[in-house]
């Protein structure tokens, strides 16, 4: 299957980075990482594509490494449905310090938008 | 979690500390108590979460399986957070908590099911923040489902005001004491 990760470096991206990587190396999934701007994330672009090179080179896994500029959720979904991906895989959500989920608003467009599968990672 | 929210410039209350009674709308006698860190407490506390239907969870709380519960009141149980139990007796009806998030907290009261909708929520969460501003909270949050009409009718009711809608959840806050000038 042809799977698209969006991250955008926030804790919730890496945990769904680690979980699609494992994934992808059971499945032989066909997967493309693309790096969002997220300004509410930790880290930035340039650090998440390391995560992501690491956690590749341990899984011993190629994957697509991209930058996606613009606004992440219209971004994801126009790449998705437009370049033949059937799923598009997304951060779970970050917690409160109560531990409520709370969905991000990249999440959010994405989900109410998709004409393709959605999965979001807990 | 620690961006800016917003909060009414306007001081809410005075709202009653804990510990204190009242008789709710079945005519049960009603307790309300500070967790006071005991077992006992701790143990009813897991108790009522075991016996709390899923339906009512809000945005994946309170977990589903015993561990989970275990591990989720260890963190909201700890010393810095702020805790007031509603009791029927020895079983606990209901629940408030206030959790600290930099200079405000986080708040969320759970009411099990066979005790809604006889008063008990209204008279848990003002004494939650009665309790909260006995011990100098200034600021308080919380989300709710927008769906959750009589959660946020509750909300309101006490004085907490709209903070953010453009989320999922509708953020809502009131403030107990003012800032320090």
């Amino acid at each position: 299957m042809k799977v698209l990760l969006g991250i955008g470096g926030a804790d919730d991206s890496i945990k769904a980075l680690e979980k699609t990587i494992d994934r992808a190396t059971a499945t032989n999934d066909e997967l493309t990482v693309a790096i969002v701007e997220n300004p509410n994330a930790d880290r930035t672009p340039n650090e998440v594509e390391d995560a992501v090179q690491k956690y590749l080179d341990e899984a011993k896994l190629s994957a697509t490494i991209r930058h996606v500029e613009g606004d992440p959720g219209s971004r994801l979904v126009d790449i998705a449905e437009t370049e033949g991906y059937e799923e598009i895989v997304l951060g779970g959500g970050q917690t409160s310090p109560m531990g409520k989920i709370q969905i991000g608003q990249i999440a959010e467009f994405v989900l109410l938008n998709s004409h393709k599968t959605v999965t979001l990672v807990r | 979690m620690s961006r800016d929210r917003r909060y009414p410039e306007e001081v809410s209350g005075p709202f009653e500390s804990p510990p204190l009674s009242f008789i709710d709308r079945t005519d049960r006698e009603m307790k309300l108590t500070p967790y006071d860190g005991s077992k006992e407490d701790k143990e009813a506390l897991v108790q009522m979460y075991l016996d709390f239907d899923p339906s009512d969870r809000a945005q994946g709380i309170p977990p589903g399986q015993e561990s989970r519960i275990r591990t989720w009141l260890d963190t909201i149980l700890s010393d810095e957070c702020l805790n007031v139990i509603a009791w029927d007796d020895q079983t606990v009806a209901g629940h408030a908590t206030l959790v600290p998030d930099g200079d405000a907290y986080e708040l969320a009261i759970f009411v099990l099911q066979a005790y809604q909708e006889a008063g008990i929520g209204t008279y848990l969460i003002k004494s939650l923040l009665g309790y909260g501003a006995a011990n100098d909270v200034r600021k308080v949050w919380l989300t709710v489902e927008r769906w959750n009409r009589p959660a946020v009718g509750l909300y309101k009711k006490v004085g907490f005001e709209t903070s953010n809608a453009e989320s999922f959840e509708l953020e809502m806050a009131i403030r107990l004491h003012k800032d320090p000038t």
